[in-house]
């Protein structure tokens, strides 16, 4: 039975992971570039839900949608300025964007007066109720994260199998060039990705915020995405989830049964042995590079 | 204008290429040896970290900037070269001895970490060496016996044969003799076949190893060089500090490390001394503006993260070759004084290519 709780806890959390893995792998699939920014666009979107909520009094079915419009906005905002001027430039510059990104979000997040620097709770309806099931404690909150990502990962997986803005970005990742001579608008699509990944980023900040509470170095949980996302390897989104909950279900075993601090670095000894044994991870296509 | 002309290939391979280049230099080293007596001691301070910085700034270059692998947990390094020098020093050791040590051992450490290199690039590759970093810092934690864990380690004043190295003004010399032999070392280096090697696998893996350059040994040996100069600045930094602690060597300190190289400009030597300047002098920078600032904006905790992402994220855009990429054109502009042509830096429209299929 503490077997079964510490899965089921260590889901919920993988899960939290495998939602930012998902950006990641959006932004990856979509323009073979890695945003680091991914954690801190969470942040923000769970600040935002905040705001709606907190201080602009929205009901909760309200404050979701709303704060996942508002951080599609943001994304698409982001994209335009600072990513599209730079379009086509090695990966190595964008992600020293996305670096960038990362700071100053989180340095205006911090600079807002009396709020920034403080810790918030999200007041969700669904806060505080356990369902008790044969000496098995469920929280809420972690059942609504488990099924919410299921939910938000098989509609974007659909999107990229079976609809022509979801194939287009495929394709464009593969070689934009030619993407452009078969017609398809890849900036326009960019600006589409960069939104989508924020969305996802504002649906994991507003699962998160409920057991971690808002403050605005939230985002540096996106670091333990990235083991996620190349467990499951960088370009497979179900791979993502599922790198998330491989990375969580350790991490939360690491934390019960091995020595103290193990749990901090687990996520890193899987990647490393990940990246020895299988480099493409678990779900990731493995294409040789020929001249 | 100057035109050179070369009459032997000596004088193609020579470090100073004209009379310019050796009086500028010349004058820079007279200034820097003439600030131990002349400066105060707190900009003194802030010398030597620039001169400390700028030793981990090469070993980054070389890598980043040379071989074109980039690592995000260099801190990792510094944090093996502070720790081994720390105890060795503790035990006695004559600091030439300690600090052969800290290289060699950062080195070896180095060549670990390289390893999952030669088979991942890109972005695998800084995500391995992120991982790694984080490692490095919970081990050094953790390991209370040897580092004292998270209370830290207080060091003792460099030992060298007898000669206590304890004031400001000296310690700031030793690091000015290690900065230009480590400046000499790279660049001896970098006009080597070793050194061409780096270049070109950094420009295309496939055709470096076409033309018989030993992927694998190449890559090793430009981590390990790379982590031995990260080494070497972390014993320098924590004689500096006096004091080390396992969070000083976290991500944030790998991805201010990084953020050097880039601003300064990839792939030039003199990159990772402009970024080590542009790194020690911005906090001094902001500070002095704050008092300019309205209050709300100027004592608000985030203004530095702002401050630092903004220049980032304007490097990047408009000037991808960094601080050194900005003198060249300046240079450039007055080399050519009249006939400068605006279009001449202009960047040429690339698309992206794919790395998964080619």
């Amino acid at each position: 039975m503490q077997l079964v709780q510490l899965l089921v806890s260590g889901a919920a959390q993988g899960c939290i992971y495998g939602l930012i893995a998902l950006g990641f792998v959006l932004i990856y699939k979509a323009t073979e570039t890695v945003s680091f920014a991914q954690g801190d666009l969470m942040m923000v979107g769970a600040f935002i839900g905040l705001a709606c909520m907190a201080f602009a009094g929205f009901p909760f079915w309200l404050a979701v949608p709303a704060s996942i419009v508002a951080m599609a906005a943001v994304g698409f905002g982001v994209e335009r300025i600072v990513i599209r001027p730079i379009l086509g430039e090695p990966a190595f510059s964008i992600v020293m964007l996305t670096i960038g990104i990362g700071y100053v979000s989180r340095g205006l997040i911090t600079m807002i007066p009396g709020i920034g620097t403080k810790t918030h709770a999200l007041p969700v309806p669904y806060k505080d109720i356990a369902f008790h099931l044969g000496g098995l404690v469920l929280a809420a909150e972690q059942l609504v994260i488990i099924g919410v990502t299921a939910a938000l990962c098989a509609v974007l997986y659909a999107m990229f199998r079976y609809t022509r803005a979801g194939i287009a970005m495929q394709a464009a990742s593969q070689n934009q060039l030619a993407a452009y001579y078969m017609g398809i608008p890849v900036k326009r699509l960019n600006a589409m990705v960069w939104a989508l990944a924020a969305m996802v980023a504002a649906v994991a900040g507003l699962l998160l915020a409920p057991i971690t509470f808002v403050h605005a170095n939230m985002g540096l949980i996106g670091l333990k995405a990235f083991p996620a996302a190349v467990v499951g390897g960088f370009g497979s989104l179900p791979g993502a989830i599922v790198g998330g909950l491989v990375i969580g279900i350790v991490e939360s075993l690491a934390g019960f049964y091995l020595p103290e601090g193990v749990k901090d670095i687990a996520a890193y000894v899987v990647v490393l042995v990940m990246l020895m044994v299988r480099p493409n991870g678990l779900f990731g296509e493995s294409l040789r590079k020929k001249v | 204008m100057r035109f050179i002309f070369k009459t032997s290939y000596d004088q193609d391979i020579d470090l100073a290429k004209h009379g310019g280049h050796r009086f500028w230099y010349g004058l820079l080293v007279v200034l820097l040896v003439a600030a131990t007596w002349t400066v105060p001691e707190y900009w003194l301070s802030q010398l030597t970290f620039i001169l400390i910085y700028g030793i981990a700034g090469l070993g980054l270059m070389l890598l980043a900037g040379y071989t074109g692998l980039f690592s995000l947990g260099h801190a990792a390094f510094l944090g093996v070269g502070a720790y081994t020098e720390g105890v060795l020093a503790a035990q006695g050791w004559p600091f030439p001895l300690s600090l052969a040590c800290a290289m060699g051992l950062s080195a070896a450490v180095g060549v670990v970490v390289g390893l999952p290199a030669l088979r991942v690039k890109g972005i695998y590759l800084g995500i391995a060496t992120l991982a790694f970093g984080f490692i490095v810092e919970e081990g050094l934690a953790r390991w209370e016996s040897v580092t004292g864990g998270n209370a830290g380690f207080h060091l003792k004043a460099i030992d060298l044969f007898g000669w206590k190295v304890a004031s400001a003004e000296s310690f700031y010399l030793l690091c000015l003799v290690l900065a230009v032999a480590a400046t000499l070392a790279m660049l001896n280096l970098l006009r080597s076949p070793t050194g061409r090697a780096f270049v070109a696998i950094r420009d295309s893996e496939i055709s470096a190893q076409s033309m018989g350059i030993h992927l694998a040994r190449t890559k090793s040996l430009s981590f390990a060089l790379s982590a031995a100069l990260a080494g070497m600045a972390g014993a320098l930094y924590a004689h500096k500090l006096n004091f080390i602690s396992p969070d000083q060597f976290n991500i944030l300190q790998s991805i201010d490390l990084l953020l050097m190289v880039v601003i300064g400009g990839l792939g030039s030597v003199h990159g990772a001394f402009l970024g080590a300047a542009f790194l020690i002098a911005m906090p001094q920078l902001i500070s002095l503006g704050k008092d300019w600032l309205p209050p709300a904006i100027g004592q608000a905790a985030g203004l530095q993260g702002v401050v630092y992402g903004s220049v980032l994220i304007a490097f990047v855009m408009f000037e991808p070759m960094g601080l050194y990429g900005r003198w060249l054109k300046i240079r450039t502009w007055l080399q050519l004084m009249p006939f400068y042509r605006k279009g001449m830096f202009k960047r040429q429209k690339s698309f992206q290519k794919s790395d998964r299929l080619k």
